[in-house]
């Protein structure tokens, strides 16, 4: 045996999941690592598969929302909205203005609540264990104001092809003002907490990065992709229901690491509560509901849409063979599309960062395997 | 390592501060007023008998096939005193089943469903996720009692109020046609 043979090292296999607390569901990791460092890693999906775009074609297209609800079960409202202007895009319906703003508010306040929940979570991947403390009572507060508008804290079922169930309560404007101001501050205590803590900066600056050509090659959406530098965000580049008469800013980073697409994250709640705050101001009285047949039956025909959701570039691809129920229904899931970077960003960081890496891209496992 | 320390501190600084959670089994936060819990079934006590006429819309509707209904000629219309034609004889919703959605309320014409504020129906038995009939309209007559619900379109559906309608109607019509037939009994059935 040569002296360099008796030196050589092998790769090891580490298998990361599906059982793993930091994978935020059932997600498997498959690690090739060599020492300390990961070499390759192989992304493992489809645990929670439940063929939601299947079962769709079963269901007439009122009953298809509350299969959008269960996709990405974090942010509800704003996968409701996709597939309702589609069906609507599809129909040829335009809600009403006072719908568009109902429908803007909630979605951005789901937006808001999407981001704690990933700030919370994020911290306790990297093991600081109060900040989901603060940023789950500010979801709580989001979360009690849905409960009174929609009837439910998370499968709300309330936007429909054509606008919103029902108009909002009488005390919602100054509810959510309020709303807004406590989340604000609620924002703004997690944000001093954690963002420049030295700790959480030595786990985050400088790892997963990912330069701009490798991030749009694989096709990163979202948050995730504005921290590389590339200002794209739907609402601005492709705007729908009433974001153009918003003004807000599209908060873009330069490092592409994870402490950059966590903190756009923070940033674009502050943005959120200011394009609340712009609706309320903005909204007016009238009808929520477009007037329409009670059963939706669009025209032989296909359209995609897509919109921002809190992780990305979300589309759904909608056929429809015009009956009641629809011929196809595809949907790009922004989760699914950003894990495609995982490997990228992962390659040559720490065993250790693995975890930092895998929660900055906050998948949600309900939209990854559908 | 100072740099640690500031880190600690800042987490040092927050540990004073007052809890901000619920502790749930010993402390339950109040439902909002749309809350929707399961669905429950709404009495008629004008006629003491379910608003629900069996006509098995939310039943088609239903995005997850949970409930199911079975109905019979209604006894009542026969003698006058309801004026539901068909009124419902079983209903079963399989509470594991079902997703809270509110397509059920959506779509009935009658009052007779309602999102009601349970969601704390746990129970030991395998059995015990269906709800029957019974347990529904109790379940129904909670609700109304929490929210002080009202039928939404009481003229069509509440049998005092519709019954009395139909005999105005009737009494105007028999009214109409006895003015041309120069008749000379008057209708006594006002309620």
């Amino acid at each position: 045996m040569t002296t360099e043979q008796a030196y050589d090292t092998v790769d090891m296999m580490l298998n990361m999941g599906p059982q793993h607390p930091a994978t935020h569901g059932v997600f498997r990791m498959v690690l090739t690592v060599d020492g300390e460092r990961v070499v390759d890693v192989t992304p493992h999906i489809g645990y929670l598969h439940r063929g939601s775009e299947k079962l769709a074609e079963n269901e007439s297209y009122g009953q298809v929302i509350t299969l959008f609800d269960r996709l990405d079960y974090v942010s509800n409202l704003n996968n409701e909205l996709i597939f309702c202007r589609a069906a609507e895009r599809l129909m040829g319906i335009d809600p009403p203005e006072r719908g568009q703003y109902i429908r803007v508010v909630l979605a951005e306040l789901n937006r808001l609540a999407s981001h704690l929940l990933f700030i919370g979570t994020y911290a306790i991947d990297l093991g600081a264990m109060t900040p989901i403390m603060y940023g789950f009572r500010e979801r709580e507060r989001i979360q009690n104001m849905f409960e009174s508008v929609t009837g439910a804290r998370m499968m709300h079922n309330f936007i429909r092809i054509g606008g919103v169930k029902e108009d909002v309560p009488p005390d919602f404007v100054p509810r959510v003002r309020a709303l807004a101001d406590d989340v604000e501050r609620g924002v703004e205590e997690v944000d001093r907490l954690l963002t420049f803590n030295e700790v959480f900066l030595a786990r985050t600056r400088g790892i997963g990065v990912i330069d701009v050509p490798t991030a749009l090659s694989c096709g990163l959406t979202g948050p995730g992709l504005r921290a590389s530098g590339v200002a794209y965000d739907v609402r601005k580049d492709y705007p729908y229901e009433v974001y153009p008469y918003l003004s807000y800013k599209v908060p873009v980073g330069e490092n592409g690491d994870c402490w950059d697409r966590y903190y756009m994250r923070v940033l674009e709640c502050y943005e959120s509560l200011s394009m609340v705050r712009q609706c309320l101001d903005q909204m007016e009285e009238g009808p929520v509901m477009a007037q329409m047949r009670r059963i939706a039956r669009p025209p032989k025909g296909e359209v995609y849409v897509h919109g921002e959701n809190p992780r990305g570039d979300i589309g759904v691809f909608l056929v429809s063979d015009g009956t009641d129920k629809p011929y196809r229904v595809k949907v790009r899931p922004p989760s699914f599309c950003n894990l495609v970077a995982l490997r990228p960003m992962m390659r040559d960081a720490y065993i250790a960062d693995a975890v930092a890496i895998l929660g900055s891209l906050d998948i949600v496992l309900g939209e990854v395997d559908r | 390592m100072i740099g640690t320390l500031k880190g600690m501190l800042t987490t040092a600084r927050w540990l004073l501060k007052r809890p901000v959670t619920a502790h749930y089994p010993e402390q339950h936060l109040p439902v909002q007023e749309r809350y929707m819990g399961f669905p429950a079934l709404l009495m008629d006590d004008t006629a003491d008998e379910p608003f629900c006429t069996g006509c098995m819309v939310c039943v088609r509707e239903c995005p997850t096939q949970c409930m199911s209904a079975q109905m019979h000629d209604n006894p009542k219309f026969a003698d006058g005193t309801s004026h539901r034609r068909k009124i419902i004889n079983e209903f079963e919703i399989n509470l594991n089943r079902c997703i809270l959605c509110g397509i059920c309320v959506d779509v009935c014409a009658f009052d007779a469903i309602e999102m009601s504020y349970e969601h704390e129906l746990a129970s030991y038995a395998r059995t015990g996720s269906r709800a029957d009939l019974t347990l529904l309209l109790d379940l129904g007559r909670r609700y109304v009692d929490m929210s002080g619900w009202n039928p939404e379109n009481p003229e069509k559906n509440v049998a005092e109020v519709a019954l009395a309608k139909r005999a105005a109607a009737a009494a105007a019509k028999a009214a109409s046609a006895g003015d041309a037939a120069a008749a000379d009994e008057p209708s006594e059935e006002e309620e």
